[in-house]
């Protein structure tokens, strides 16, 4: 009984450590009567940068949120290493439009909390994750004080203090300079080079030209191509 | 209760705590609406001492009642702002810590709201009790839970709705008039001690084991509901 219950944990191991970062199989979501996702499927690789695009509103956001487990499909399926995706929360870091941190607290009391809620007491790679996004651990302001930039670092220090495997990032750039912009770049194909999946958003490709390696491109709700350049029609 | 989910809980309570000590966002409007409510009736009915004893208990729960959904509506929006609360939906933490961090931060606001109004309740109502205190203690504790335990719970129900701060009373109300009925007449109760409250508290207590149990139960599905 004891050797079925090792060997049975063993092949779910290696089966989670061998299975896709990502697996999206035929989802489909309706809002009312609009159709925002219409059976797409996707299947991402491990250490690899990709970058989804599309027109607003083709429902690039709504996939990103299905995959973190924020929306249920209404039809279909997404797993995050081999495990259906609530069960993979902690192998997996989500930096939305919002920057999702309290205005009150400063960055590094943001961090702490949640990094509570991921088991980490130590501050040592909290202050690493702001160090990494260009932010002073020593910072005692209140996020409400900070610019929209820093609001944007802290959202990704917040992001990826826990060293996820995969990392999905809506709209990273968004109201950041273009100089942060470019180190932020940076910093995701290190991620990458250290073996991160990373699923991104973005309309500015020109960041991404030498470090992404695949272009999804959405198109009402639909996946209409995957290239390792930007597609013509972009 | 694991001792994660204890850990966690704390770590949720003390961040209510801080956010609410730099922004007095609950607090502010609890107590507003409280003082407003005692000064505004005791100044609409002018009661002798022995009336005051009579409907000082309806008096006490509604103000309670009314101000516990300002500050509930206020500590479930500052978890909106900033779509905070993906960020905790998205991490591996039990949701359960999450609700009853929230539900002791706001038993905390509330019963701080109590330890200040109960004072201006006895100066602007003559009020003495006739009863043991130690009753009025019990029922206070009860009450609050009670109203604080199903007002969470609701709270998370209705902060995505469009008209959330319409959606919380009408969610609440009804299913607190069972507990509120008898948060009345215990306290009136006691205060007159015409009647055993007794009853009234054992009621209190079966709805706070109840409506507990129910909350902790649903709420991941609540929490997680589009």
């Amino acid at each position: 009984m004891r050797q079925t219950h090792q060997a049975r944990k063993d092949t779910d191991v290696t089966l989670s450590t061998h299975a896709p970062p990502v697996q999206v199989q035929n989802v489909s979501k309706i809002f009312g009567r609009t159709a925002a996702l219409r059976n797409v499927s996707l299947e991402l690789e491990r250490g690899r940068f990709y970058v989804l695009r599309g027109e607003n509103g083709a429902g690039k956001s709504t996939l990103m949120r299905i995959i973190a487990g924020l929306s249920h499909p209404t039809d279909g399926q997404v797993k995050i290493f081999g495990v259906n995706n609530r069960e993979a929360l902690a192998r997996l870091g989500y930096m939305a439009h919002a920057p999702l941190v309290y205005d009150e607290l400063s960055g590094m009391e943001n961090l702490r909390f949640f990094a509570r809620l991921y088991g980490i007491t130590s501050d040592a790679p909290l202050e690493d994750a702001m160090r990494r996004v260009g932010l002073d651990p020593g910072l005692t302001r209140r996020v409400g004080q900070y610019s929209q930039g820093m609001r944007q670092r802290l959202s990704l220090a917040r992001a990826i203090f826990h060293s996820p495997p995969l990392v999905l990032l809506d709209e990273p750039f968004s109201n950041v300079d273009p100089e942060s912009a470019s180190q932020i770049a940076q910093l995701l194909a290190n991620m990458r080079s250290a073996g991160t999946t990373i699923l991104l958003i973005t309309h500015q490709l020109g960041l991404l030209a030498n470090i992404a390696d695949e272009f999804l491109f959405l198109s009402a709700g639909k996946l209409v191509s995957r290239s390792p350049a930007p597609p013509v029609h972009a | 209760m694991s001792s994660s989910i204890l850990k966690l809980t704390i770590a949720n309570v003390a961040k209510d705590l801080r956010l609410e000590w730099r922004s007095r966002d609950v607090y502010n409007s609890m107590v507003f609406f409280a003082v407003l409510v005692v000064v505004i009736f005791s100044f609409s009915f002018e009661p002798t001492s022995e009336e005051s004893r009579h409907i000082a208990g309806g008096l006490f729960w509604v103000a309670f009642l009314f101000s516990t959904v300002v500050a509930l509506n206020q500590s479930w929006a500052r978890e909106l702002r900033n779509g905070v609360l993906d960020a905790y939906r998205i991490s591996p933490a039990p949701p359960e810590a999450l609700f009853f961090g929230k539900v002791l931060g706001n038993f905390i606001f509330v019963t701080a709201l109590e330890c200040l109004m109960v004072p201006l309740f006895v100066v602007f109502y003559n009020l003495s009790s006739a009863g043991s205190l130690w009753q009025l203690l019990l029922i206070l504790v009860l009450g609050t839970w009670a109203l604080v335990i199903t007002g969470t719970f609701f709270a998370v129900m209705s902060i995505r709705t469009r008209n959330r701060e319409l959606m919380l009373p009408l969610l609440l109300i009804p299913l607190s008039i069972p507990a509120v009925v008898n948060m009345v007449k215990a306290t009136s109760n006691v205060l007159t001690a015409d009647f055993s409250a007794v009853p009234h508290i054992k009621f209190l207590a079966v709805y706070c084991v109840v409506f507990t149990t129910a909350c902790f139960l649903l709420f991941e599905t609540v929490l997680n509901a589009e």
